[in-house]
């Protein structure tokens, strides 16, 4: 379980998060909703200890972030960050093999070359494994993050926007595959998306943030509604139901 | 990628069998310990100062930085002056080998140290303050340095000129002995570095999310690398003609040369390549100095002609091919 | 930092008219006219020099990391400064009573042509790779220190290398100066162009998407980079410093936008090495300390001060 309580952040004394408390029992697939702005990136990023915590605290299981052994917690919990520049020239391979790092310390042995195999089939990297990232499209750079991120075989995955340049089939590819990770293989996974309608077609629980704060959280159904997007998002789209799923008409 | 270790392997024989024989005159009874001396001390310096380059590169993300950045060089030239200035040329002379090289390496490590702990110190471990820190202390000891050197007599002056060139004519086997005695635990350490470094080498974040964050890697790498500069310039002085402004270019040349040669983003590729490769340049600098150029030349001068050279005509054979 | 430097520079300025191995006051300046001599013939030389060279030396510093794209590569060291060195060195051992103005023309004349070499060692390198581009710009420059010191170690002439390359101000007259207004110029165009630089600086791509000829931007930058160390170099001698840490503290305060930043640059410069020089003239009157040591000293604490302030802001 990820266990956040009053976290609040500054930034150049200016408010992105303010007492956020909220607790993610294990399993399940929750998407971060909200408008740009809203701290949901920042949030992320506090849980997997990429920004140092100022105020509050988190636990993910009986690990306190920015308490526990660095290892521990990246063989618990990984991420995916928004802005992956990676600084180095790797081929795709290389990179999602340096997903394994936290358990062989450098030294692969062969559970850790099955898990990325496992992982470059999954996400349809097998051919392109000895291109370098800069040498491929940005959709199949997003595709070998998330399959490091993947590749890492923890419990908990974070992943911020990872929709970002996929296209439709792509997409929906991914999304589905995380709630088949979530539901059969008991991974939680937290998720920043941007569309909603991807949020309500694939997450078991939506959360809301808006200036800092939670303002919404519960199923799709109950969080998405006509309110939010007026009153979080400041956009009148129309809402339909499809399937007994919330669909924001644009 | 073996086959290129096979070829770098057998340029380092090749060159070591040249810097052996050629020229070879007199009893090798002789021979052996002296010239085989100066080879230890040739590699020793090749490995500190390239891996002391790759961990540099690798914790500040910076592929055309060389530690030499941070002054290193510029001290040593300082405290030569200073020591030339106070106790004149005779008396510098007649200073004890392992004295000086103690005084060497102290200060160096200890001003290397002090630095690295007041930027590390609390806070962030904000890299390009650092280097940029590094840069100003190293251009005021240049200052300082040229300003005491206009002072001086000179002939005085010719002293300051030789010594300030990395030289391996004679090698003291005592100093040889303490370098390596410095050298040779750092340069296991950082070998044992190498997976680490390349989580570090992918940038903060995803170093963080993997479970290896930059700070505690990028403070045991300056300790590192600050032993291993020391201990490299304490024993030959600077490989650099300080012609190439901050950057000092021995490192940056091989390091580029193993990028070219061994491309692959592993330490454990990166490290031997560029110590493998230091080597060939250095013992190959120092034959033709010895054998075409009769010692007329500094050996960094001929390192940085020939390796510069070297690097530009596999870079540019690479970029048209 | 922008409204104390344009304060200070002003108040520099007046100052170094007055201060020097004669002192002058103001009031002489409505009686004595052998005051406006020595202003005419030394001081505002003097004090135009300082301030042209600040100014150029840290723009094109900026305009160099921006093409660069690093921020630790400096004009000095991709090139120009050496050969402009060589060409110094080849005319002195070849003609040895080469007058004073012949040696300056060759060394301006080196340095544009190492330059121009540059241009042609980077042209074939892939795009995809960008910080290749200032690997070969360091290795080129060291390349060519190093036959520099090879010569002058054949030659003997280290020392006279090193006083000739050391950067002064003392021996700025009227009529030894004026090779710097070319520098300016060059600077002046560099400011035309900031837009168009501060794009190429997002990356290749991004520019060439706006319709940017980047071949022919880099060409236009680098050229009046190695235009203005050529006269940089040649009129006044190395100066170390301005070109790489103006620049970045800058950049660290205002951001990458050279529209914005450019002017900043260029006043910090101009105000950083008018006040070393002028220091340099007091400190130890009559003797003069040269400007590039005091640079070494009084930067060195200044740019430290400003930086450790900058970061505990944050």
């Amino acid at each position: 379980m990820i266990e956040v309580k009053g976290v609040s952040h500054d930034m150049r004394g200016q408010a992105i998060l303010r007492d956020v408390s909220l607790s993610l029992p294990r399993g399940g697939v929750t998407a971060l909703i909200g408008p740009n702005g809203a701290g949901k990136s920042t949030l992320l990023s506090l849980i997997a200890r990429l920004q140092r915590l100022q105020r509050g605290r988190i636990t993910v299981d009986d690990l306190t972030v920015g308490a526990c052994a660095d290892r521990d917690l990246a063989r618990l919990l990984a991420i995916m960050p928004q802005s992956s520049a990676i600084s180095a020239r790797l081929r795709v391979g290389e990179l999602v093999g340096m997903g394994r790092y936290p358990w062989h310390g450098g030294r692969p042995g062969a559970a850790d070359h099955a898990a990325v195999e496992a992982a470059l089939a999954q996400f349809d990297l097998t051919g392109l494994r000895h291109r370098f990232l800069d040498e491929i499209s940005g959709g199949q750079r997003q595709r070998a993050l998330v399959a490091m991120a993947c590749a890492q075989g923890t419990d908990y995955l974070l992943l911020d926007e990872p929709l970002n340049n996929l296209d439709i089939a792509a997409s929906r590819q991914l999304m589905a595959l995380l709630r088949h990770m979530a539901r059969d293989q008991g991974k939680s996974i937290v998720i920043v998306l941007h569309d909603i309608n991807y949020a309500a077609g694939f997450a078991d629980r939506v959360i809301a943030l808006a200036g800092g704060r939670i303002v919404a959280d519960g199923p799709p159904a109950e969080v998405i509604t006509p309110g939010l997007l007026r009153g979080v998002f400041d956009t009148d789209a129309r809402i339909s139901v499809i399937d007994g799923r919330p669909v924001v008409v644009v | 990628m073996t086959d290129r270790f096979v070829l770098l392997a057998g340029l380092l024989i090749l060159s070591i069998l040249g810097f052996m024989t050629l020229g070879a005159e007199g009893s090798w009874s002789f021979l052996l310990p002296f010239r085989g001396a100066k080879l230890a001390a040739l590699m020793l310096v090749g490995c500190c100062l390239a891996t002391a380059t790759v961990l540099f590169q690798t914790i500040t993300g910076n592929r055309i930085l060389t530690p030499s950045v941070m002054g290193f060089d510029a001290l040593y030239v300082l405290v030569l002056t200073a020591l030339v200035f106070g106790l004149g040329a005779a008396g510098y002379a007649a200073l004890p080998g392992p004295l000086l090289f103690s005084l060497n390496m102290g200060v160096m490590t200890g001003a290397g140290l002090l630095l690295f702990a007041l930027l590390m110190r609390g806070g962030r471990g904000d890299m390009v303050r650092l280097v940029l820190t590094g840069i100003v202390l190293g251009l005021l000891i240049r200052a300082l340095t040229t300003f005491l050197q206009r002072m001086i007599d000179p002939s005085e002056f010719q002293t300051i000129q030789s010594a300030s060139f990395a030289r391996f004519t004679f090698v003291d086997r005592r100093l040889l002995a303490a370098t390596a005695l410095a050298a040779l635990p750092a340069l296991a350490l950082a070998w044992r570095m190498r997976f680490r470094l390349d989580v570090l080498a992918l940038g903060t974040e995803a170093a963080t999310g993997l479970g290896e964050p930059p700070r505690r890697g990028q403070r045991q790498a300056l300790v590192l690398i600050c032993v291993l500069v020391a201990a490299a310039t304490a024993l030959a002085g600077p490989v650099s003609t300080g012609f190439a402004g901050p950057s000092s270019f021995f490192g940056l040349v091989v390091v580029s040369l193993a990028h070219l040669v061994t491309p692959s983003p592993r330490h454990a590729v990166l490290l031997p390549s560029a110590a493998l490769i230091a080597c060939i340049v250095l013992i190959g600098g120092q034959t033709v100095m010895e054998r075409l150029l009769h010692l007329a030349t500094p050996l960094p001068v001929v390192i940085e002609l020939l390796g510069g050279l070297l690097f530009l005509f596999l870079l540019l054979r690479k970029a048209h091919g | 930092m922008p409204r104390l430097v344009y304060v200070l520079l002003p108040v520099l300025t007046v100052l170094s008219l007055f201060v020097g191995t004669v002192p002058l006051r103001p009031a002489q300046l409505l009686q004595d006219p052998e005051a406006w001599q020595l202003i005419a013939v030394s001081r505002l030389p003097r004090t135009l020099a300082a301030l042209m060279a600040g100014a150029t030396l840290a723009v094109t510093g900026q305009i160099l990391q921006t093409l660069a794209r690093n921020r630790f590569i400096e004009p000095m060291t991709a090139g120009a400064g050496q050969s402009a060195a060589l060409g110094v060195l080849l005319v002195t051992l070849l003609v040895p009573g080469a007058p004073v103005w012949a040696k300056m023309a060759m060394a301006s004349v080196a340095a544009l042509a190492g330059s121009i070499g540059l241009l042609f060692l980077i042209r074939p390198l892939p795009p995809s790779q960008p910080l290749l581009v200032p690997l070969v710009a360091l290795v080129y420059g060291g390349v060519i220190g190093a036959g520099v010191t090879f010569v002058a170690y054949q030659g003997d002439m280290l020392q006279y290398l090193q006083v000739w390359l050391s950067g002064e101000l003392s021996g700025v007259l009227r009529g030894r100066y004026e090779l710097l207004w070319l520098a300016a110029l060059a600077t002046a165009v560099t400011w035309l162009i900031a837009d168009r630089i501060t794009l190429l600086g997002l990356g290749e791509k991004t520019a060439r998407g706006l319709g940017l000829s980047v071949a022919q931007v880099t060409a236009l930058g680098l050229g009046a980079v190695s235009v203005v160390t050529a006269m940089c170099v040649v009129t006044l001698g190395a100066i170390p410093f301005v070109g790489l840490v103006v620049p970045n503290l800058v950049s660290r305060r205002m951001g990458d936008n050279l529209r914005e930043a450019l002017p900043v640059t260029a006043a910090a410069g101009a105000a950083l090495v008018l006040g070393a020089d002028i220091a340099g003239r007091v400190i130890r009157a009559p003797f003069e300390i040269p400007v590039s040591a005091m640079l070494g000293v009084i930067g060195a604490a200044l740019f430290l001060t400003v930086l450790y302030k900058d970061s505990a802001r944050d």
